[in-house]
C-alpha cells in the first residue's frame, strides 16, 4: 500500500518538475517505483517486504514511522500476533534460539504484569530462562524491555492480554526489520538477488549444527511474510484507488442531488482551494506527495460541518483545513472507500435521505435521454456524470466504446447518479468484494427487466406512468431534438474515455523501441546540434505507427519534447513541434501532451515570429486539442486570439509570392486549429469574440480546397450557436457556401452541406440559399449515395430548406420528393432522421402527398413507426400526419395499421415523440372510414391519451387536446372518455397561457361538451372563467374555438351566470364583428343563450 | 583629407557599384554599406596589413560578436569558407559574397555553402572521420560508459544511414543536398554555421541603416 501511495506521489511531483524544469533531462522515476508496487517478493526477505511494503507508515517512506491504525495494519498485526502466539507451542526447539540481538522497545508492561518464572526485583524484571552466558532472555527496565527469544515474546502477549496489540505495534515500530536482530544483519531486507540462505544450507552441511535452528527460523519466518503479503494484496486488490477525476465527479454529483428541493440530503459541499493543478488535484504539491487529491467542507444536515480529505487511497476527516487558516492535514477518522461512503457514516440524515434521491439523480445528467428506455444498456454511460453538452457530441463514439468502458476497473464507477446507485454503490464493502461480477449481474438484471417493462405497456390499458416521464424528458423540446443531431453528426472524434494500453510486457517490443530509447537518450544528453540530428533521426521513423509513438513516451521522450519547446532554438522547436504533431494523432499521447503543459508552450509558439513554427504550433494544437481539457486549456491560456489572428491573411491568397503561400498556410493552420477547438461551446464563442467571423468570411472566398475544409468545419461546428447563424448570414457567407458545394470535394462539400442545414433554421438563411441558387447543387448532391456523411449533411438541409414553402416548391421542381423516398430504406439512422424530416416538410403541400403515395413512400415510412431512434419517430409521426390528411393515403396507412402504430408511440418515453404522434393521430381520425370503430379497437387507447393531459410539456398537452377534440366526434368515444375523467383534466388545463395549447383545448372541450352533462361537469369544475378570458387573445384561431366552447357551455344556465359575471358580454359582442362567420355565429348563439336566461329570469320575477 | 575622402568615396561607390552587379542579393547602397563595415573593420585589425583583408582573428571576432557563433571549429571552418582564394584573408569581395549567402542566400547557396563548412579537407566528400570530428563534442559524456565516444560513433552511424543515399559510406554533395531538401533542419546538422534570424536583422539594421558617410 505505502509503495503504491509513493507511486502515485512520485507520479505527481514528476508533473509538477516537468512544469517547472528546463533543463533537457528528466528522469522519469517511475520505473523504480512500478517494481514497488509490484510487491515483488525475494526469497531472501523475512517479514520485512510485508512491514516496509504493505503496512501503511504515518510518513510515507521516511525512516522511524509509526505504524497507523488502518483496518488492513490491523489485520497484519493480528496475523504477526497470532503467529507469534503460537510459536513457542508449534515450534518448541526453534522458540528457544536466541536472537543474534534483543528486540527493544518501549513497553507498557510493569513489574506487576509479570508472574511466575520471572525474578522481581523493584521495577525490574529479569526472566528466569538465560541463555548460556547467564543472561536473561527477558529484562524489562521500565518503560524498555529488551527480549532475546520467540517463546519470551509469546509469554509477553500472553501476558499483555488485552494490550497484547499494542505490543506488537511498539514492538515493530521500534524494530523496523525484525529479522536482522533475529537472525543477523545478513538477512536484511534488501532487494536483489541474495545468496544467504545458500551459503547458511552449506554452513550447515558442513556440519555446524546451531545453524539448522536458525534456518528453520527463517523459513518460518519466510513463510509468515509470504502469507502477509498474500493477504495484504488481496485486500489492496480490493481497495478502491480514487483519481482527482472520481474525486471531481463525486463532487459534482453531490452538489447536484445536494442542495436540491425539501429532501436535500446536503447543505453544501465546497472545495477549499479553486486553484486546480494541471494533474487535476487541488492540494499543495507538498500534499500530493502524500496522494492527497483535495480538501472538502461539507455542510450536512445534521452534524459540524465535516473536513475531508480526498486522497488517492480514501476519504477521511482531517483536522479542520479552511481556506487561509492553519492546516491541519492529520487523518481524525478512518479512512473510508469513497465520499458517499463518509457521508452515509458521518451524517445519518444523509444515509437515510440518499436513498430517496433516485429519480432526483436520474432526471439530471443533461444527455442521452434519447434511448433511455429504448436500450437500457445506454445506462453505463449516464453513469458517468459528464457536464456541458459535448457529452452529446461524443454520444456517437461513446456507444461505439462501450465495450472498452464496461471493462475499466471497478473503481470508475463508484457513483452513478441512476437507479444502480441505490442497488450498488451503497453494498456494504462486503459485496463489494464481489466486484465487478455483482455489478454485472445487477446490470444483467436491469436489462432482463426492461423489455418486461416494455412489453407491459404494449397493452394499452397499462396506464404510462406520466409523472415518470415528465421528469425524464423535461429538458427535451421538439426544438432541442435537432440540436442534439446535428450535434452527434458533425462530431468526429471526442476521446474523452480512450481507455489506457500500456505495454508492460518488454520481451516482445519492437526494435524501433530501442532505437527510439537510444535517440531520446542522445536528445537529453546533446547540444543543439545533436539535438536537431536526433530530431531528424526520430522524424525519420513510421511516426504514425503506435508502437512509435507509445515507445517515445515510454521512454520519456514527450518530456524532452516539450521541454525542447522552451529553448530559444528555432531548430529545435521545429524538429520537436514537427514530431509532436505527427505522434500527437495517438489519443492517448495528447493527454500525455496536455499533462505535460506541451500546450501551453504551443500557445506561447504562436506569439513567435517565425511563420514556419507558428504553422507546426498550430497544426499541433489543432491535434492536440481533440479532447475538452486541452480545449479548455488552449483558451485559458489565450491561444484563441492567437489563432484567430493567423487567419488574417491576404484576400486575394491566388498570389504564387512565397511570402504568401506561407501566410496561407498560416491560415490554413490556423483554421485547422480553430476547427478542433470549435467543438467546445465556450470557445466558439472565444473564437467568435476574437474577431474570427469576418475572417473566416474572408477565408470562404479561397480557391483552395485545403484551407475551405477547415474553415467551413470551423464555420459549421461553431453554427450551432445562435450568434454565428445570424453572422454566417449577415457576412454574406451564405452565398459562398453554396459556391462551395459546387466544388469537386466531398469533404468540403460536406462541411458546407452541414452548415447549411443548421443555419437553414433561420427562415431568412432558407431564402438565401434559394436566392444563391443553392437547391440545385443540394439536390445534385443526393446522388452521391454512397458517401453517408455527405448524405445525411445533404439530406439535412433539403430538409431544413423545406421549412420555407417556396423551396418545397423549387424541390417539387426538381423532383426530390422522389429520390428522398428512394433513401426511405437501407439508410443509417442520421441520414433517414433527415430524409423523413425532408418528407415531412414537403408533404405540407398537397401535391406532394400524392407524389409519396405514387412512389411508395407511404409503407416504408409506416414501417419507421416502429424504430427506436427518438428524432426519427419525431419526424417520421410527422410525415405520416402530414400523409394523412388525403384520404387516400390514409386507406394505405389503415391498412398498414399505421394508426395503431402511432398510438403505441403516445406511450414513448420523450415528449416530442409523444406530441408528434398525437398531431398525427389528429388527421388519421379525420380521414379514417370509421374512425370511431378504428379507435375503439385500441384497447385502453383512449384511457392512454386522456392519462397525456397529465404531461407537463405544452406541446404534448396542445396535440393530445386537438386529437381529444377529434375523438370525441364520435359519441360512444366521447362517453369511454368521459369515463376517464376528461373533463376535470381539461378544466385543470384552462389556466394555461400558450396560444396554442389555448386554442386546442377550447376546441376539444367545446367537443367534449356534447356528452351527459359534461357542460356542468366543466362548469363546477370552473373552466368557464378562464376561458372567457381568452377572447382577450389577438389569435383568430382562438377566438374560433373558444366562441365554439363557450357556445356550448352556454347552453348551461350556471354558466352563463359565470360567463355574465367575467364580463363575457362585452367579448362577445367584439366577436360579433369578428370577418369569421363561424366567430360571428358562435358568439351570437352564446350571448342568445345569455340572454334567453335572462329573460327567462325576467319573466319568473313578474309572473 | 577632405579631398582624399571625397576620393575615397569615389572608389568606394565604383567598387560597390561592380559589386553588386557580380554577387547576387546585394545592392549597391548595400554593397556600399558592406564595403563600409569591412573598411572599418580593417581599421580595427591591429596588424595592418592593406589590400589582404580581415585575417582569421578578426573575423573570427566579427563571426562571435555580430552573428553569436560559438564553436572554434566550426568559426574557422566559416573562415575558410569565407577565404576562397585561401589567402589566410578575407577580401572586400569575398566578403561581401560571404555575407550574401550569410544574410539573403537561398536554400541551394546555403547548402552548399555548408557543405564546404562541413568538408574538413575539401576533397569533396563529408567522411565519417569528418563527420565524427563535428559532432565530437556534441553528446554530454556519461561517465558510466566505458567507450565515451560510443554514443558520437553511433549517432554517426544513424546519421550516415539515413543521409547516405547512395550507400558509399560518405556523404557527397548530392547525398547532402537530397537530406536537406527533404528536411531543411539538416542543413545545419553538423554545428551553426549560419546566422539567426534575430543577428540577421540586427546586421542589417546596423550596417544598412547608419548614415553611409559617417
Amino acid at each position: 500500500m505505502c509503495g503504491s501511495v509513493d507511486t502515485l506521489g512520485n507520479r505527481q511531483t514528476a508533473n509538477v518538475d516537468s512544469q517547472l524544469a528546463t533543463s533537457l533531462s528528466l528522469n522519469s522515476t517511475y520505473t523504480s517505483d512500478i517494481c514497488i508496487s509490484g510487491l515483488c517478493c525475494h526469497t531472501s526477505a523475512v517479514m520485512g517486504i510485508a512491514l516496509t511494503r504493505a503496512a501503511q507508515w504515518t510518513t510515507a517512506g521516511s525512516g522511524t514511522g509509526k505504524l497507523d491504525i488502518t483496518p488492513n495494519n490491523e489485520s497484519l498485526l493480528k496475523e504477526i500476533l497470532q503467529f507469534v502466539e503460537l510459536f513457542s507451542s508449534r515450534y518448541p526447539q526453534e522458540a528457544k534460539h536466541v536472537f543474534n540481538e534483543p528486540l527493544q522497545w518501549c513497553t507498557s508492561l510493569d513489574a506487576s504484569d509479570f508472574k511466575e518464572g520471572y525474578d522481581i526485583s523493584g521495577t525490574t524484571v529479569k526472566s528466569q530462562e538465560t541463555d548460556v552466558n547467564g543472561h536473561p532472555m527477558l529484562q524489562l527496565n521500565p518503560p524498555s524491555i529488551s527480549v532475546r527469544n520467540f517463546s519470551q515474546l509469546s509469554e509477553i502477549v500472553q501476558l499483555a492480554k488485552e494490550k497484547k496489540l499494542k505490543e506488537v505495534r511498539d514492538c515493530l515500530e521500534a524494530n523496523r526489520d525484525p529479522a536482522v536482530k533475529m537472525l543477523g544483519p545478513r538477512f536484511a531486507t534488501v532487494g536483489g538477488e541474495d545468496s544467504s540462505v545458500l551459503r547458511l544450507l552449506e554452513e550447515m552441511k558442513e556440519g555446524d549444527q546451531s545453524k539448522e535452528v536458525t534456518v528453520k527460523l527463517f523459513l518460518l519466518l519466510q513463510q509468515l511474510d509470504t502469507h502477509l503479503l498474500s493477504s495484504s494484496l488481496q485486500q489492496i486488490s480490493q481497495e478502491v484507488r480514487l483519481s482527482p477525476a472520481t474525486v471531481k465527479n463525486d463532487v459534482e454529483l453531490l452538489n447536484r442531488v445536494g442542495s436540491e428541493g425539501e429532501n436535500a440530503v446536503l447543505k453544501g459541499i465546497q472545495y477549499t482551494s479553486d486553484y486546480v493543478f494541471i494533474n487535476g488535484c487541488r492540494t499543495p504539491p507538498w500534499r500530493q506527495v502524500h496522494g492527497e487529491i483535495c480538501y472538502l467542507v461539507i455542510q450536512t444536515c445534521d452534524t459540524e460541518p465535516l473536513h475531508v480529505t480526498c486522497s488517492t487511497a480514501g476519504v477521511f476527516l482531517n483536522g479542520g483545513i479552511k481556506p487561509g487558516q492553519d492546516h491541519a492535514y492529520d487523518r481524525t477518522s478512518d479512512v473510508y472507500k469513497d465520499l458517499v461512503t463518509l457521508l452515509k457514516r458521518m451524517s445519518p440524515h444523509f444515509a437515510e435521505n440518499i436513498n430517496k434521491q433516485d429519480f432526483a439523480i436520474q432526471e439530471k445528467p443533461p444527455s442521452t435521454q434519447k434511448s433511455q428506455h429504448v436500450e437500457p444498456v445506454d445506462d453505463e454511460e449516464q453513469g458517468q456524470p459528464q457536464r456541458s453538452y459535448e457529452h452529446q457530441e461524443a454520444y456517437v463514439q461513446q456507444k461505439a466504446r462501450q465495450q472498452p468502458e464496461k471493462n475499466k476497473p471497478g473503481g470508475r464507477k463508484k457513483l452513478e447518479p441512476s437507479l444502480k446507485w441505490k442497488n450498488l454503490g451503497l453494498a456494504s464493502p462486503h459485496e463489494e468484494a464481489g466486484g465487478n461480477k455483482s455489478k454485472k449481474s445487477a446490470a444483467n438484471e436491469k436489462t432482463s427487466e426492461s423489455p418486461e417493462k416494455m412489453q407491459k405497456k404494449t397493452d394499452f390499458s397499462g396506464s404510462s406512468s406520466p409523472g415518470r416521464q415528465s421528469t425524464q424528458i423535461k429538458t427535451l423540446g421538439a426544438g432541442t431534438s435537432l440540436q442534439d443531431y446535428s450535434e452527434s453528426s458533425s462530431e468526429s472524434e471526442d476521446d474523452e474515455e480512450q481507455p489506457e494500453r500500456r505495454s508492460d510486457n518488454n520481451t516482445d517490443l519492437p526494435s524501433e523501441y530501442w532505437l527510439i530509447q537510444k535517440l531520446v537518450k542522445y536528445l537529453k544528453g546533446g547540444d543543439q546540434k545533436a539535438t536537431v540530428l536526433n530530431l531528424c533521426l526520430i522524424m525519420d521513423l513510421n511516426l504514425a505507427q503506435e508502437t512509435c509513438q507509445l515507445a517515445i513516451r515510454d521512454v520519456g521522450g514527450l518530456e524532452v519534447l516539450i521541454n525542447l519547446l522552451d529553448t530559444k532554438e528555432i531548430k529545435c522547436k521545429e524538429g520537436s513541434l514537427k514530431i509532436l504533431k505527427e505522434i500527437s494523432c495517438n489519443s492517448q499521447l495528447r493527454r500525455t501532451i496536455a499533462d505535460l503543459g506541451g500546450l501551453q508552450m504551443m500557445v506561447r509558439i504562436l506569439d513567435s515570429p517565425d511563420k514556419n513554427l507558428k504553422c507546426l504550433a498550430a497544426e499541433t494544437i489543432a491535434n492536440v486539442a481533440k479532447f475538452r481539457r486541452a480545449r479548455r486549456t488552449v483558451r485559458q491560456h489565450g491561444g484563441i486570439k492567437r489563432l484567430v489572428e493567423l487567419l488574417d491573411c491576404a484576400p486575394d491568397a491566388g498570389g504564387l509570392m512565397e511570402t504568401q503561400v506561407k501566410e496561407v498556410e498560416m491560415a490554413r493552420c490556423g483554421a485547422l486549429a480553430l476547427w478542433s477547438l470549435s467543438k467546445s461551446t465556450r470557445n466558439k464563442e472565444a473564437i467568435r469574440q476574437a474577431g474570427a467571423i469576418p475572417l473566416l468570411a474572408r477565408l470562404l472566398k479561397s480557391p483552395h480546397d485545403n484551407i475551405l475544409i477547415p474553415v467551413v468545419g470551423t464555420l459549421q461546428e461553431c453554427a450551432s450557436e445562435s450568434s454565428y447563424r445570424v453572422a454566417i448570414q449577415m457576412e454574406g457567407m451564405v452565398q459562398d457556401l453554396v459556391k462551395n458545394m459546387t466544388r469537386d470535394n466531398q469533404e468540403l462539400q460536406m462541411h458546407c452541406a452541414r452548415a447549411i442545414f443548421k443555419c437553414a433554421e433561420d427562415k431568412c438563411t432558407r431564402e438565401l440559399v434559394r436566392q444563391y441558387e443553392g437547391l440545385q447543387p443540394l439536390v445534385s448532391l443526393l446522388s452521391q449515395a454512397d458517401n453517408k456523411q455527405l448524405l445525411a449533411a445533404t439530406t439535412g438541409a433539403i430538409w431544413k430548406c423545406s421549412l420555407s414553402m417556396e423551396n418545397v416548391a423549387k424541390f417539387q421542381e426538381y423532383r426530390v420528393l422522389e429520390t428522398l423516398v428512394g433513401l426511405l430504406t437501407d439508410q443509417p439512422e442520421e441520414v433517414l432522421v433527415n430524409v423523413v424530416g425532408a418528407l415531412g416538410e414537403g408533404a405540407q403541400r398537397p401535391a406532394n402527398r400524392a407524389t409519396i403515395r405514387k412512389c411508395g413512400g407511404i409503407q416504408p415510412l409506416v414501417n419507421l413507426l416502429t424504430g427506436t431512434n427518438q428524432a426519427l419517430l419525431v419526424n417520421v409521426t410527422k410525415a405520416v400526419g402530414a400523409c394523412a390528411s388525403e384520404p387516400e393515403n390514409m386507406a394505405i396507412i389503415e391498412r398498414l395499421d399505421g394508426v395503431r402504430l402511432l398510438w403505441s408511440l403516445l406511450k414513448n418515453p420523450n415528449p416530442a415523440v409523444q406530441a408528434g404522434a398525437a398531431w398525427a393521430i389528429c388527421p388519421c381520425i379525420e380521414n379514417a372510414k370509421d374512425a370511431g370503430e378504428m379507435v375503439r379497437s385500441f384497447v385502453g387507447g383512449l384511457e392512454l391519451i386522456v392519462n397525456l393531459l397529465k404531461s407537463t410539456n405544452k406541446e404534448v398537452l396542445a396535440s393530445v387536446c386537438a386529437a381529444i377534440a377529434k375523438i370525441a366526434k364520435d359519441e360512444e368515444n366521447l362517453a369511454v372518455i368521459t369515463d376517464h375523467g376528461v373533463v376535470p383534466m381539461l378544466a385543470k388545463l384552462t389556466n394555461a397561457t400558450d396560444d396554442k395549447l389555448r386554442r386546442h383545448l377550447a376546441e376539444a372541450i367545446a367537443h367534449c361538451c356534447m356528452w351527459g352533462s359534461n357542460r356542468v361537469s366543466f362548469g363546477e369544475a370552473g373552466a368557464v372563467a378562464p376561458l372567457v378570458r381568452y377572447l382577450k387573445s389577438k389569435d383568430l384561431l382562438i377566438h374560433q374555438a373558444t366562441a365554439q366552447a363557450l357556445f356550448q357551455l352556454s347552453k348551461n344556465p350556471n354558466n352563463c351566470i359565470t360567463m355574465h359575471e367575467n364580463g363575457v358580454v362585452k367579448l362577445l359582442l367584439d366577436m360579433m364583428g369578428s370577418s369569421d362567420e363561424g366567430v360571428q355565429e358562435a358568439a351570437a348563439g352564446c350571448v342568445g343563450n345569455i340572454r334567453r336566461l335572462a329573460l327567462a329570469n325576467e319573466k319568473a320575477r313578474y309572473d | 583629407m577632405a579631398e582624399m575622402s571625397a576620393m575615397n568615396r569615389k572608389l568606394i561607390q565604383n567598387l560597390a557599384a561592380s559589386l553588386s552587379k557580380q554577387v547576387k542579393h546585394v545592392n549597391k547602397t548595400e554593397a556600399e554599406c558592406l564595403i563600409h563595415l569591412f573598411n572599418r573593420h580593417l581599421e580595427d585589425q591591429s596588424d595592418r596589413r592593406v589590400g589582404n583583408g580581415l585575417d582569421r582573428g578578426t573575423f573570427r571576432n566579427i563571426l562571435h560578436k555580430t552573428f553569436g557563433m560559438t564553436d572554434d571549429m566550426i568559426m574557422d571552418r566559416v573562415f575558410r569558407a569565407f577565404d576562397k582564394d585561401n589567402d589566410s584573408y578575407v577580401g572586400v569581395k569575398e566578403w561581401i559574397e560571404g555575407l550574401s549567402i550569410f544574410l539573403r542566400g537561398t536554400l541551394d547557396e546555403k547548402i552548399k555553402y555548408c557543405f564546404d563548412v562541413y568538408d574538413l579537407n575539401g576533397d569533396g566528400y563529408i567522411s565519417r572521420e569528418e563527420m565524427f570530428h563535428l559532432l565530437k563534442s556534441c553528446l554530454i559524456r556519461q561517465p558510466t560508459e566505458e567507450d565515451p565516444d560510443e554514443g558520437i560513433k553511433d549517432l554517426v552511424e544513424l546519421t550516415l544511414k539515413k543521409m547516405d543515399y547512395d550507400h558509399d559510406g560518405k556523404l557527397s554533395y548530392a547525398d547532402f543536398e537530397k537530406a536537406v531538401n527533404d528536411e531543411n533542419l539538416l542543413l545545419e546538422a553538423f554545428g551553426t554555421c549560419l546566422p539567426d534570424v534575430e543577428s540577421i536583422l540586427a546586421f542589417e539594421l546596423h550596417a544598412f541603416q547608419e548614415p553611409v558617410d559617417s
